[in-house]
């Protein structure tokens, strides 16, 4: 279909369309709303065949998503932020009912202070709960990776939920080109949802049963692990399929400039934008510089990076979130990836910014190339760079004084 | 009760069984009674959607009592559970995708805990979006799973594990019951209607009115707890039937708005009468009786059914307090 100029939160709407989507359970906090208030238009026209119903928090929307997958029908929702942390607990009870749905989360950073803008510290919050992780960094990749993930949540070898992540502002109110698939299309890639025990007069069921003993939990969470690693497999089928039909190749990473790259920065969402702007123009000054963009986030996609920045010199991993007391989430990982590949790379830098929106500019993301050429390999581990300029540092303690200090 | 009803004596009580014997629940519990008689009037095409408390136990992986559908929510959200339930089902059959002879009567199950405290918010977003559901809540007056702590249920004098009574507080829980059945009835619930399970042919009849009704269908019923409360399980029954002769637990409806009582005892037994079958009020008996919190119950029932009287014409004869 021809390309058309729509916001993040509209692609996303639209997605849910094309995915025939049967309920959508929701309730409004800034960025998401836009989706919610999108489809309850449609719904109403009745241009879109789904139930809508606003619920009265996100935790019961949460409940009302997940006890409607089981029952059988195509579940799409979104939130934000506290949204997700007020409804976090049913995140845990969706996964373990396995019921397949798709929650768009729409970054914000987490309150307090309470702030509009995003960054990833609400979205990694839920890594842990058996949602699969998928992030964007273009409204065109909103669009597809909602179909994508019904297809992987709802294969019988996972029946997990998912999470599709957009940044909110940038991308969720930011209007860029996308190409929406013709509807006979996304029909012949997403198959009706038919899930294997719903609940029937007919056939009664048991869901989420107690267990009240320590080796049934654990035989459960280990299935559910195990179907989490079985996403790959399922991703990669599905991205096959999709590419078959619509043209464009998603994998769980992305790399961008890596063939000869020495110096490689880790980064996912919308920032990755500007990441790719400080490759091109470090690479004019003759520094060879890559990045890998991370698409899926659970399951995390451990060889893949391990693959892609074994042999560098420096590789940074860039955090928009951090772990008080730790630092970036999202480093971590990426270092377990690389433990046990023999040819690691030399040193691996800790970057942290961008937290509640605080702007970047490529001028800062060459700085991190720069410090990364820097780093001492072999020597002592690089010094965290927590990211901040100094008109931004003057402003910050500008407003500080403002508010005045007392006692 | 004058509409036409297929309940007139307890030998109308349905044969049918759905709930297997040898379950988990505690002898002589009230809750999982409920349930059962609950499970009779509807007839088998039901999906129960639970919160945390004790009825969750009944349902431990591989093992159900039930022959129905079970989905066990969280604490908070047992309503919403049955909105997801209720919506799927519908929107499955407009489309449809499902045969409407798959239709189930959704019935959210909680204790008092649930029911009065954490999920009180669901609850309301359910009756405010006139959603057509059931909620049985089976109020034993304490959580009861967790070993008999307070709940805004628990009422005035009752000895709890969060409410003990000490020298500073020779009453226990100072605080007074919450009247859940005039909050969801203030929520404009098209039907409200209070059980006991000693008053078995009102209970029947109140779910078959329930189901000539669309919308939020709501019943509390006073479920005995003898682990909780403190008395030989073999007497359930007549501890539930004490608590409606004393007039501590009224029996009533309410259709769309308009409350009537169901029982009206002719002459109240004195409070102490039932006070004294349990061990939660034992501190008012041992080691010397406190005549003054005796009173002050007495006196609140008998203030409930003066106004009872003067609104429906009814008269239960007070007992002196």
């Amino acid at each position: 279909m021809r390309p058309e100029l729509m916001t993040g939160n509209r692609a996303a709407a639209a997605a849910a369309k094309l995915a025939r989507v049967d309920y959508v359970p929701a309730y409004p906090i800034t960025p998401q709303t836009e989706i919610i208030e999108t489809i309850a238009d449609w719904a109403r026209e009745g241009t879109m065949d789904a139930k809508f119903v606003q619920l009265e928090s996100e935790h019961s929307m949460m409940t009302a998503a997940g006890a409607a997958a089981l029952t059988g029908a195509r579940v799409f929702t979104a939130t934000s932020s506290q949204g997700l942390l007020y409804a976090m607990e049913m995140l845990y009870n969706i996964s373990g009912w396995r019921a397949p749905m798709v929650l768009m989360n729409v970054s914000r950073a987490l309150a307090a202070p309470i702030v509009l803008e995003p960054d990833h510290n609400d979205v990694l919050s839920a890594r842990d709960s058996g949602f699969l992780q998928l992030h964007s960094e273009t409204c065109q990749e909103v669009a597809d990776l909602v179909l994508l993930a019904y297809r992987v949540a709802e294969d019988k070898r996972v029946m997990l939920p998912a999470i599709v992540n957009l940044d909110g502002f940038y991308l969720s109110f930011t209007r860029e080109k996308v190409s929406l698939p013709e509807q006979a299309e996304v029909d012949r890639f997403l198959p009706p949802y038919d899930p294997p025990h719903p609940i029937r007069a007919t056939r009664p069921v048991s869901k989420g049963s107690a267990v009240m003993e320590g080796y049934l939990y654990s035989y459960f969470r280990y299935n559910m692990h195990a179907a989490a690693l079985r996403a790959k497999e399922a991703f990669s089928e599905a991205a096959r399929d999709f590419q078959d039909l619509f043209g464009r190749a998603y994998g769980p990473v992305e790399g961008y400039r890596l063939d000869d790259a020495e110096y490689v920065l880790v980064m996912s969402n919308s920032f990755t934008t500007l990441g790719r702007q400080a490759v091109n123009r470090v690479r004019e000054q003759g520094v060879k510089a890559g990045l890998l963009k991370l698409r899926m986030v659970r399951p995390f996609p451990t060889e893949e990076v391990a693959a892609l920045l074994k042999g560098r010199k420096v590789d940074a991993v860039f955090d928009q979130n951090l772990s008080p007391g730790l630092g970036g989430i999202l480093y971590p990982e990426i270092a377990a990836s690389l433990y046990h590949v023999r040819d690691r790379p030399g040193a691996l830098l800790p970057v942290v910014g961008g937290l509640g929106g605080k702007q970047l500019t490529s001028d800062e993301m060459c700085q991190v190339f720069e410090r990364m050429r820097g780093v001492d390999v072999g020597g002592e581990r690089p010094e965290p760079m927590f990211l901040m300029r100094d008109e931004e540092l003057t402003k910050a303690e500008r407003a500080v004084a403002t508010a005045g200090v007392h006692g | 009760m004058s509409t036409a009803t297929k309940f007139k004596t307890l030998k109308d009580i349905p044969k049918e069984e759905y709930i297997a014997p040898g379950n988990t629940m505690c002898a002589g519990c009230g809750g999982i009674l409920a349930v059962r008689i609950f499970h009779k009037a509807l007839g088998p095409n039901v999906a129960w959607v639970n919160a945390a408390g004790c009825m969750t136990i009944s349902v431990s992986y591989p093992l159900s009592p039930l022959k129905s559908n079970w989905l066990y929510t969280a604490f908070a959200s047992a309503p919403a559970g049955a909105q997801g339930i209720r919506d799927a089902l519908d929107v499955l059959m407009a489309k449809g995708k499902l045969q409407k002879s798959e239709d189930l009567k959704v019935v959210v199950v909680t204790g008092d805990g649930a029911a009065y405290d954490i999920g009180f918010q669901s609850t309301a977003g359910a009756i405010q979006r006139d959603l057509d559901f059931y909620y049985l809540c089976y109020d034993n007056e304490a959580y009861g799973n967790t070993g008999f702590q307070m709940s805004s249920s628990t009422p005035y004098a009752s000895s709890s594990k969060t409410t003990p009574v000490t020298a500073a507080y020779p009453y226990g829980n100072t605080g007074r019951k919450k009247d859940l059945f005039e909050a969801w009835r203030a929520m404009k619930a098209p039907y409200v209607a209070t059980l006991s399970n000693s008053h078995g042919v009102d209970f029947l009849r109140k779910v078959e009115k329930g189901e000539g009704i669309r919308g939020p269908k709501l019943y509390i019923d006073f479920a005995a707890c003898p682990t909780g409360w403190g008395f030989d399980p073999k007497y359930s029954i007549e501890v539930e039937k004490l608590a409606v002769q004393t007039g501590v637990w009224p029996l009533k409806e309410s259709v769309d708005g308009v409350v009537r009582h169901t029982y009206v005892p002719r002459a109240l037994t004195p409070v102490r009468e039932y006070l004294r079958t349990q061990e939660r009020y034992g501190h008012l008996f041992k080691p010397v009786e406190k005549p003054e919190a005796i009173a002050t119950i007495q006196r609140s029932v008998n203030d409930y059914w003066a106004k009872v009287a003067a609104e429906e014409s009814t008269q239960a004869t007070p007992a002196p307090a």
